[in-house]
């Protein structure tokens, strides 16, 4: 009701303008003039991502005029500015992984605890309090993950840990992990509270518990919705650059030791670009080149969580 | 099985009683955790940055020496940066959320739009900085400048805006439109005169959380360019610029502790800065939801 009257003066003017010709000449005109603008803004979208695919591809092509693709995709030495060069993106690959794979240990499990601790167990009071809390992790910037990572995590491993170095994938995924973890709790969340309580009630029925009743019916029912946040925090880490730029290093590794310094292709577009390459360079070219697997990765896990959510959806309808 | 007997129910039901227990403790020490460790690294930057915060700090800019280096031009940047994005983003994010909820007609091109939306939002920001290094730097020679780095992180936020203002535009309720089309008014003016003003203040809280995203962003500010290293602030649209997390970032790549104590008088500053805006932007959403609820 309260809108109305917000409103309704407005609602007035645009009414009263209408009546003579000319004046309904130009609110055609108008019209047109509007409709063709607001195309346009929405058809930018596809103006990204149609200039990011392109630009990928076709700077690129300058890389792989020095390199071959078998080299690239199969070569365990990464050493573009080195005399003579090597070119083979693995350590880099390895690099994500092995910080990725650490940040999903820790947001994967906890994420899925939280989720459900708060979508079964916890009061509404609790949940008030927790939400929030969460919603503050999300929005932290990550050069501020990054921070503590490097000057809180590491030193404190290496109280326990004495070969650690002190840029290492270990404290880097660790720290991931908890800037990935509202996300996978959030959408595991949403998931679990899609669950008909049906489902829970029917379980209550039968005897069982409420442990049993949530990780035999509810968890597995919601399952789908839980796999597509996972998918999409391994994304969110592939794609994660400062965290790992501060803390992990920038050495192009072949390793799976967590212990070590690596770098991953996030950290190496950074570290390049900042040292002021010459445009048409073999380093130039090489940004790209990275750019383009790491866009191919990410944009594969998104289809594939996006695609299970959607079968989820269907068995629910 | 030896359920059906006494005994073994009964110890069934002290094992499963068990079960129920360890993991409401499990599951709530896991939630402990996860406040305390935003605790630890709040209470961390404070205690490291605390003390260099002064107005020195404010009013310094780059230094090679760390006591004479503060945030005044990181700051300012930040700011520019930030009012360029928004003037930049938001007319076409509403624009493009208007037209996909107000005009669009459903079909395969509308469909495309909104997966392509729903892509880009995935697509990790360090790809926009090379997209802005390759567009805006070097085809269109903007430099490494303000501009640049505006247009950059605009199409970075683009989809955030564009989700969220369709979502506000979706709050308006059809009696509305139906009220305003059957007085003779036009697609345009129905929703400019009854649509978006009651849509505002929902979007206008999207808005401020896109930007408060694009204010913590570094990846695609480093790759385009930004400076790390700057005394003089910004006098147009293509002068140099630095940052906030940017100044932040080059402060902490240094091996020095004094940098490190900048860094995190830096990370408070510019966690006072999102708060603020988080606060604008809850603030909005309360005074909206109270309004509609009468």
């Amino acid at each position: 009701m309260a809108l109305k009257s917000a409103n309704s003066t407005e609602v007035t003017q645009a009414v009263v303008r209408m009546p003579t010709a000319s004046a309904r000449k130009r609110v055609r005109w108008e019209e047109r003039i509007v409709r063709v603008f607001l195309f346009l803004c929405a058809a930018l979208s596809v103006l990204t991502t149609s200039a990011i695919v392109f630009i990928l591809f076709s700077q690129s092509l300058g890389f792989f005029r020095k390199a071959s693709v078998v080299e690239f995709l199969t070569g365990t030495e990464w050493a573009p500015l080195f005399n003579p060069p090597a070119y083979g993106v693995l350590p880099l690959v390895t690099g994500t992984l092995l910080t990725s794979l650490i940040a999903m240990l820790v947001a994967g499990p906890m994420g899925l605890l939280v989720a459900v601790y708060l979508s079964e167990y916890a009061s509404p009071r609790l949940r008030r309090v927790v939400k929030p809390v969460l919603e503050v992790l999300a929005g932290i910037p990550t050069v501020v993950y990054g921070y503590f990572a490097l000057t809180f995590v590491t030193p404190l491993l290496q109280k326990f840990i004495p070969g650690l170095e002190g840029f290492n994938a270990l404290s880097a995924g660790l720290v991931m992990g908890i800037m990935i973890l509202p996300t996978v709790a959030s959408l595991s969340e949403d998931a679990l509270y899609a669950v008909p309580n049906s489902l829970r009630y029917g379980s209550l029925a039968l005897g069982a518990t409420r442990f049993q009743t949530t990780w035999g019916v509810v968890v597995p029912a919601a399952m789908s919705g839980i796999s597509a946040s996972f998918i999409l925090g391994v994304a969110r880490a592939v794609g994660e650059t400062m965290i790992v730029a501060i803390a992990a290093g920038q050495q192009a590794n072949f390793t799976f030791n967590p212990l070590r310094a690596v770098e991953t292709m996030t950290t190496y577009i950074v570290r390049i670009a900042m040292g002021d390459v010459s445009y048409g360079s073999p380093e130039y070219y090489s940004l790209f080149a990275v750019g383009l697997l790491l866009f191919l990765i990410t944009l594969a896990l998104n289809l594939i969580s996006e695609a299970v959510r959607r079968r989820y959806k269907g068995a629910r309808a | 099985m030896s359920h059906f007997t006494e005994a073994g129910l009964a110890r069934w039901h002290a094992r499963e009683h068990r079960r129920e227990a360890i993991f409401q403790v499990v599951g709530a020490l896991v939630v402990f955790t996860a406040m305390l460790m935003l605790a630890v690294l709040l209470t961390k930057i404070l205690l490291d940055g605390f003390a260099r915060l002064g107005w020195d700090f404010f009013a310094q800019s780059s230094s090679r020496f760390a006591d004479r280096a503060g945030v005044k031009v990181a700051l300012v940047g930040s700011f520019y940066l930030m009012i360029l994005t928004a003037l930049i983003a938001v007319p076409i994010g509403v624009g493009a959320a208007i037209y996909l909820e107000e005009f669009a007609k459903r079909n395969w091109w509308t469909r495309l739009i909104e997966i392509n939306i729903t892509n880009l939002a995935g697509v990790p920001s360090i790809i926009y900085g090379l997209l802005g290094l390759q567009v805006f730097v070097r085809t269109l020679s903007m430099d490494r400048s303000l501009i640049a780095g505006a247009c950059t992180l605009a199409l970075l936020i683009l989809p955030v805006i564009i989700t969220a203002a369709r979502e506000g535009l979706r709050t308006v309720p059809n009696s509305l439109r139906y009220g305003s089309l059957a007085l003779g008014a036009t697609q345009w003016q129905t929703v400019r005169y009854t649509v978006l003003p009651v849509a505002m203040p929902s979007i206008l809280t999207g808005v401020i959380l896109a930007l408060s995203r694009a204010i913590g962003e570094t990846a695609p500010l480093l790759v385009i360019g930004a400076y790390v290293y700057l005394t003089r602030l910004p006098e147009g649209l293509t002068s140099p610029f630095t940052t906030l997390p940017v100044q932040i970032y080059d402060w902490i790549s240094r091996p020095q502790a004094a940098f490190h104590e900048n860094a995190a008088a830096g990370i408070i500053v510019l966690l006072a800065l999102l708060l603020t805006l988080n606060a604008a932007a809850i603030y909005l959403r309360n005074r909206y939801q109270k309004r509609l609820a009468i």
